[in-house]
C-alpha cells in the first residue's frame, strides 16, 4: 500500500492528515463564532460560497481557544461537510507504505482520542491524525 | 385514466427501461445472481400492482414468470437459454400491455398461454428459438431506446417475426409521447448550488452597485438579471419540488389492505397534499410513512369488539397529515388506537437486555416512549404478518434522521398515538429575517415569524409569572425568550421581540436586540457538531459572505425551557376547548388581584382601560371616593380596602354612559370564560365565584358596582328630595353641597319640587310644619353636648352620623 498523507504541525506535534480527505490548505481569517457549539468548534468561515466549520485542534485537544486573526486550515471533506482544521504548519505530502502500527507509549488523553496509529516517515515516527474524530471534538456528542 | 394504473404503467415503464441493459446482461450470463434478482423483483412488483389493480392477464403473465424465476433463484431450476427466451418474452409482452393501457390499444391475448407454456420446462425450443431472433432485435431496439430514441422502442412490436401472430398485429400506433424526463439527483443538484452561487454573486454585485452608487442604466441592467435569476431559481427549486400527495396516494389502498387482512375496520384520513417537499425527501419518508401506517393499524387500532368495549366508534381514526411548519414540513399520524404503554414498553426493554433495571426507574415518560426506537423492542404481543418482527422503529427514525429530520412521538394509553415526522426543508432558499444579538447576526425562518414588536410600544407590557418573563402583547400572554442568554451572549438591551410561531400553533417572543432585513437565503445544512447544538437550522451566506446561522425556533424553544411538546401535545384539545367555550358563551375575562390580595374577574367588555394614578388625585368626598381624572371626577369604587401604596392601579369601566374606576392591586390575565357563578348571598361588589382554571375568583358584580358607583347620581327625577327648611347661609353652603355629594336632589321649599323625602331642619326651628306626611325628618341641632328638643337630633357637624342617615335614607328609598 502507498497512501498519500499530509505532514501538518498541530499543537506542536508533527503529525499525518490522510490526503484523501485534504482538498486545499487556506487561510482564514474573519471567523463567524457558533454559540453553544462545544469548544472545538471555532466557528464558521465562508470559502467562497461555501461555508466551513472551522475546527480548533489546540482546543479540541484540551487547550485553550484560539483567539481572533489570520489562521492556517487544512481543508476537509468528512461525510459532505467540509471543515477547516486549524493547523500551526503545514509540511509536505508524502507518500508512506503499510499499515500504521499502535503505539507503545501511553499518549497524552487528547492525542489518545485523535491517533489512529503511528507511520515512520524517514525514521520519524509520526501520528496518525483520526480527522473524523477530530471534528466530532473532545465531548462524546452522542451520549 | 385513473392515477394507479397511470402510476403504474408510468413505474413499469421506468423499472423496464432501467432493466433492460440487466435483461441483456442476464442473457449472455444466465447464472448471474444479482440480475437475476433484479428481473425476480420487476415481475414480482408487476405482479402485485397487478392484483389490486384488477389486471387479470398481466398478473397471469407476470406470476408464471415469477414462479420460474423464483425456481430458478430456488435452483430447482437452470437458467437455459430457452427459459431465459421466454422469460424475456413476458416482459417484452408486459411492457407491450403497459403501453396498450396507456394508449388504450387493445392486444389481443391468445398467445398468452403460449408465452407462458414457454416457460414451463421442455417447452418446444423451435419457437424458443424464433423467440430469441425476435429478442435479439428487440433487445437492440432497447438499447437504441436507452439512448433516447423512443420511436424504436414502438418498433420492437413491428419487426417481430411473422410467427408471433399477436404481436405482429399490434398495431404500431402512435405512442402517447411523454411529457416527462427522468434526470439524475445529482444533476440537479448541481443545477442547485450553480443558482445559489448565482444568489450570492448577484447579492454581491448588488451590494457593490448601492456602494458605488451605480448608473440608472446599469441599475436596469442590473434589475433585469436579478429578475431573470430569481425566476430561474424558482424554476429550478420546483424541479426538485413534489407534492406529498405522491407519498399519501398509496396509503388509502394500503390501508385498505392491511386493515382487512387484521380484520379490523380504519376510517383514513389525508390532509395536506398539496404541501411541497423535495422529491428526494419524497421518496426517503416513504418507507418509514409505510411502516407507520402499518404499525398504527397493527398495533394501535384496536379490533372492532375491543373498541366498542373501550365506548370509542367501531371503525379506528387514521388521520395522515402533511404541513409545512417554518423549515421543517411535518408528517403527522394520527390514530386513536390504544396507544403505548410507556411502562409496559420499559418492560420489554428491561427484558430484552437494553435497559437495566435502576435505570429504568429514573425515565421520564417520554424518556421511556422513546424506548421505541430502540432496535429490537416492539409493542406487538405477538409478531404478526404485517408488523412486529423486530425491524421497527427503530429503522423509522435512522431513516429519517439520515435526511435530517426527527420522529416525535406522544402517546396517551388508551386514546392513541401520533407521530410526527419533521422534515427540514433544507438546500432551499428561504425567506428569512436577520436580527442580531451580541454583536452577531443570525437568521429567521419568515414562515416561523409571527410578528415583531417593540418592548414599550402602546400594545405591549411585560411582566413575569412565576420568575419566568411573559409579555403581554394585545392582552395576549405569551412567553419570552432572552435569544442573548439562549446563546450566552452579553446582550445589550434587547428591545425587540419576534413573536414566533412554533408546531401546534404555540407562540413565543424571542427578545433580540434589532431587527436588520428581511433577505432571500440559501440554507445549507450546519455540520453535524453545530447542529448537535440543538438550536440551528442550518448556515446560510448573506450578502456580506460572512457566514451565519439559521435558528431553529423550535430548538431555541426547548433550549429555553418554554415547553414546546406539552403546548404541541395540548394545543389542538386547546383548541377544541376554546371553540367550545365559544359554543357555551365563553367571554374574555380580565383577572386580577384585588387590593384585599382576593384574585377576582370582570368581563373584559366592561374595561375601558387599565391605568395607573397617584393616590394623591383619589379623593374622598361624600361619602365616597373619586378619582381625579385628567380634571374630571370619576366615582372610584374599591373592594374595600385601603389604598397602601403611593400609585393606585384602577380599571376604568364604563357602562355605556356612566364611567367609574375600580382600584386594585395588579393585573393577572384574561382569559376566556364561560360565566357560571355561585351567586353571592350578600349584595356587595361581589356577584360570585366560579373556578377559573381551577382557582376560585369571584366576580365583581357590575350592577352593584355602577349603582354604588352612579347610584347617588341618577337623573333628577330618579334622585331622592331633600327638603333643606332652613334657607339661611349655612345651609346653603356647607349642608347642602353634603346632601346633594350623597345623592340627593335638594329644594329650599316644599313648592320647590316633588315631595320630599328627607326633610333637614335646624332642631327647634319650626317654620316648617310637618311638610310631608311621608317624609323623614333629620334634625340638626347646633352644639355637640347638647341634647336638646329632638333626642334623636344630630350635631350639624357629626359628619359620619350625618352621612349614615342620608345614606340610610337614601337606601330606603331606592329599595
Amino acid at each position: 500500500m502507498n497512501d498519500l498523507y499530509l505532514i501538518v504541525d498541530i499543537a506542536g506535534q508533527r503529525a499525518l492528515l490522510p490526503a484523501a480527505f485534504v482538498e486545499s490548505v487556506v487561510e482564514i481569517g474573519d471567523i463567524a463564532p457558533v454559540p453553544c457549539a462545544p469548544p472545538h468548534v471555532l466557528g464558521l468561515f465562508a470559502l467562497r460560497s461555501r461555508v466551513l466549520t472551522v475546527i480548533d485542534t489546540i482546543a479540541a485537544l484540551g487547550g485553550e481557544r484560539s483567539g481572533q486573526g489570520e489562521k492556517q486550515a487544512v481543508i476537509v471533506h468528512v461525510d459532505g461537510h467540509l471543515y477547516g482544521v486549524l493547523v500551526d504548519d503545514v509540511d509536505d505530502v508524502v507518500a508512506i507504505d503499510g499499515a500504521p502500527s499502535q503505539f507503545r507509549a501511553p499518549l497524552s488523553a487528547g492525542w489518545a482520542r485523535y491517533a489512529k496509529g503511528v507511520l515512520d516517515h524517514e525514521g520519524e515516527p509520526l501520528l496518525l491524525v483520526d480527522v473524523a474524530a477530530l471534528i466530532a471534538g473532545p465531548l462524546d456528542m452522542a451520549a | 385514466m385513473d392515477d394507479l394504473l397511470g402510476d403504474f404503467v408510468a413505474e413499469t415503464r421506468e423499472t423496464l427501461e432501467a432493466l433492460s441493459g440487466e435483461i441483456v446482461a442476464w442473457e449472455l450470463a444466465p447464472d448471474d445472481r444479482s440480475r437475476l434478482d433484479a428481473i425476480f423483483r420487476f415481475v414480482h412488483t408487476v405482479k402485485g400492482s397487478c392484483g389490486f389493480l384488477d389486471l387479470p392477464r398481466l398478473e397471469k403473465l407476470s406470476h408464471a414468470a415469477e414462479d420460474v424465476l423464483a425456481d430458478v433463484r430456488a435452483d430447482r431450476r437452470r437458467p437455459d437459454p430457452a427459459l431465459v427466451s421466454a422469460v424475456l418474452a413476458v416482459i417484452d409482452r408486459i411492457a407491450e400491455l403497459a403501453d396498450a393501457i396507456e394508449s388504450g390499444r387493445i392486444v389481443a391475448d391468445e398467445d398468452d398461454a403460449r408465452l407462458i407454456a414457454a416457460l414451463e420446462p421442455g417447452a418446444p425450443s423451435p419457437e424458443a428459438e424464433a423467440d430469441e431472433a425476435a429478442l435479439a432485435e428487440a433487445l437492440e431496439a432497447i438499447r437504441i431506446a436507452e439512448e433516447g430514441e423512443e420511436e424504436t422502442v414502438s418498433s420492437i412490436v413491428v419487426e417481430a417475426p411473422a410467427d408471433r401472430p399477436a404481436a405482429a398485429a399490434a398495431p404500431a400506433g402512435p405512442r402517447a409521447v411523454s411529457r416527462t424526463i427522468r434526470l439524475p439527483v445529482d444533476l440537479l443538484d448541481r443545477m442547485m448550488a450553480g443558482v445559489s452561487d448565482m444568489v450570492l454573486a448577484r447579492n454581491e454585485l448588488a451590494r457593490r452597485l448601492r456602494e458605488s452608487g451605480a448608473e440608472s442604466n446599469t441599475e436596469v441592467a442590473f434589475e433585469r438579471l436579478s429578475h431573470c435569476i430569481a425566476e430561474m431559481r424558482d424554476a429550478i427549486t420546483r424541479t426538485r419540488m413534489a407534492r406529498v400527495e405522491n407519498l399519501f396516494t398509496a396509503l388509502p389502498r394500503m390501508v385498505r389492505d392491511v386493515s382487512a387482512e387484521l380484520g379490523k375496520l380504519v376510517q383514513l384520513e389525508i390532509d395536506g397534499g398539496d404541501v411541497e417537499l423535495d422529491r428526494e425527501m419524497i421518496e426517503m419518508i416513504r418507507d418509514p410513512l409505510t411502516h407507520i401506517v402499518r404499525n398504527a393499524i397493527d398495533h394501535g387500532i384496536e379490533p372492532p369488539e375491543a373498541r366498542v368495549l373501550a365506548g370509542k366508534p367501531v371503525a379506528g381514526r387514521l388521520h395522515v397529515s402533511a404541513r409545512q411548519v417554518g423549515n421543517q414540513i411535518l408528517i403527522e399520524v394520527i390514530d386513536d388506537g390504544r396507544g403505548i404503554d410507556a411502562d409496559q414498553l420499559v418492560g420489554k426493554a428491561v427484558a430484552a437486555g437494553i435497559l437495566g433495571q435502576e435505570r429504568a426507574a429514573t425515565l421520564s415518560w417520554e424518556r421511556k416512549l422513546e424506548l421505541i426506537f430502540a432496535p429490537g423492542v416492539s409493542t406487538a404481543r405477538e409478531v404478526t404478518a404485517i408488523s412486529g418482527r423486530g425491524v421497527g422503529m427503530d429503522v423509522v427514525r435512522a431513516n429519517v434522521e439520515r435526511i435530517g429530520g426527527l420522529v416525535d412521538i406522544d402517546s396517551r394509553p388508551g386514546q392513541g398515538l401520533r407521530l410526527t415526522l419533521r422534515v427540514p426543508l433544507t438546500l432551499t432558499i428561504i425567506p428569512a429575517l436577520t436580527i442580531s444579538v451580541g454583536g452577531q447576526h443570525f437568521a429567521i425562518p419568515r414562515s416561523a415569524i409571527d410578528e415583531i414588536v417593540r418592548i414599550g410600544g402602546d400594545a405591549v407590557r411585560m411582566g413575569t409569572l412565576g420568575g419566568a418573563d411573559i409579555v403581554f402583547i394585545r392582552g395576549v400572554r405569551v412567553p419570552v425568550v432572552s435569544l442573548g442568554a439562549v446563546l450566552g451572549l452579553e446582550p445589550d438591551g434587547q428591545a425587540n421581540l419576534v413573536v414566533l410561531k412554533l408546531s401546534g400553533g404555540a407562540r413565543y417572543a424571542l427578545a433580540v436586540e434589532a431587527v436588520h432585513d428581511h433577505e432571500e437565503l440559501v440554507v445549507k445544512p450546519a455540520a453535524p457538531v453545530v447542529m448537535a447544538c440543538g438550536i440551528y437550522g442550518g448556515t446560510t451566506l448573506p450578502d456580506n459572505s460572512r457566514p451565519m446561522l439559521l435558528l431553529d425556533v423550535a430548538g431555541v424553544a426547548e433550549k429555553a425551557g418554554v415547553r414546546r411538546d406539552d403546548q404541541a401535545a395540548v394545543e389542538p384539545a386547546a383548541e377544541e376547548r376554546e371553540e367550545e367555550l365559544h359554543d357555551k358563551g365563553a367571554v374574555p375575562v380580565l383577572l386580577f388581584r384585588d387590593l384585599d390580595g382576593i384574585e377576582r374577574g370582570v368581563p373584559l367588555a366592561l374595561v375601558e382601560r387599565i391605568e395607573d394614578c397617584f393616590s394623591a388625585s383619589v379623593s374622598d368626598s361624600a361619602g365616597r371616593l373619586r378619582l381625579n381624572i385628567d380634571g374630571r371626577l370619576v366615582p372610584l369604587v374599591s373592594c374595600g380596602a385601603p389604598i397602601a401604596e403611593a400609585k393606585v392601579r384602577v380599571l376604568r369601566m364604563r357602562d355605556g354612559n356612566e364611567e367609574l374606576a375600580y382600584a386594585i392591586d395588579s393585573v393577572i390575565d384574561i382569559v376566556p370564560v364561560a360565566i357560571e357563578l355561585q351567586r353571592s348571598l350578600v349584595p356587595g361588589p361581589v356577584a360570585g365565584v366560579m373556578l377559573v382554571e381551577e382557582r376560585p375568583v369571584e366576580f365583581l358584580d357590575a350592577f352593584w358596582l355602577f349603582a354604588q358607583g352612579l347610584g347617588s347620581e341618577p337623573l333628577d327625577g330618579q334622585r331622592p328630595v331633600c327638603l333643606l327648611s332652613d334657607d339661611d347661609p349655612w345651609t346653603r353652603q356647607v349642608l347642602a353641597p353634603l346632601v346633594e355629594g350623597a345623592g340627593y336632589r335638594i329644594i329650599y321649599a316644599p313648592e320647590d319640587g316633588p315631595a320630599a323625602d328627607l326633610v333637614i331642619m335646624a332642631d327647634g326651628a319650626a317654620g316648617v310644619e310637618q311638610p310631608v306626611e311621608a317624609a323623614a325628618v333629620l334634625r340638626l341641632r347646633r352644639h355637640a353636648e347638647e341634647r336638646g328638643a329632638s333626642p334623636d337630633s344630630l350635631w350639624r357637624y357629626d359628619r359620619i352620623g350625618l352621612t349614615a342617615e342620608l345614606r340610610r335614607h337614601w337606601n330606603k328609598r331606592s329599595a
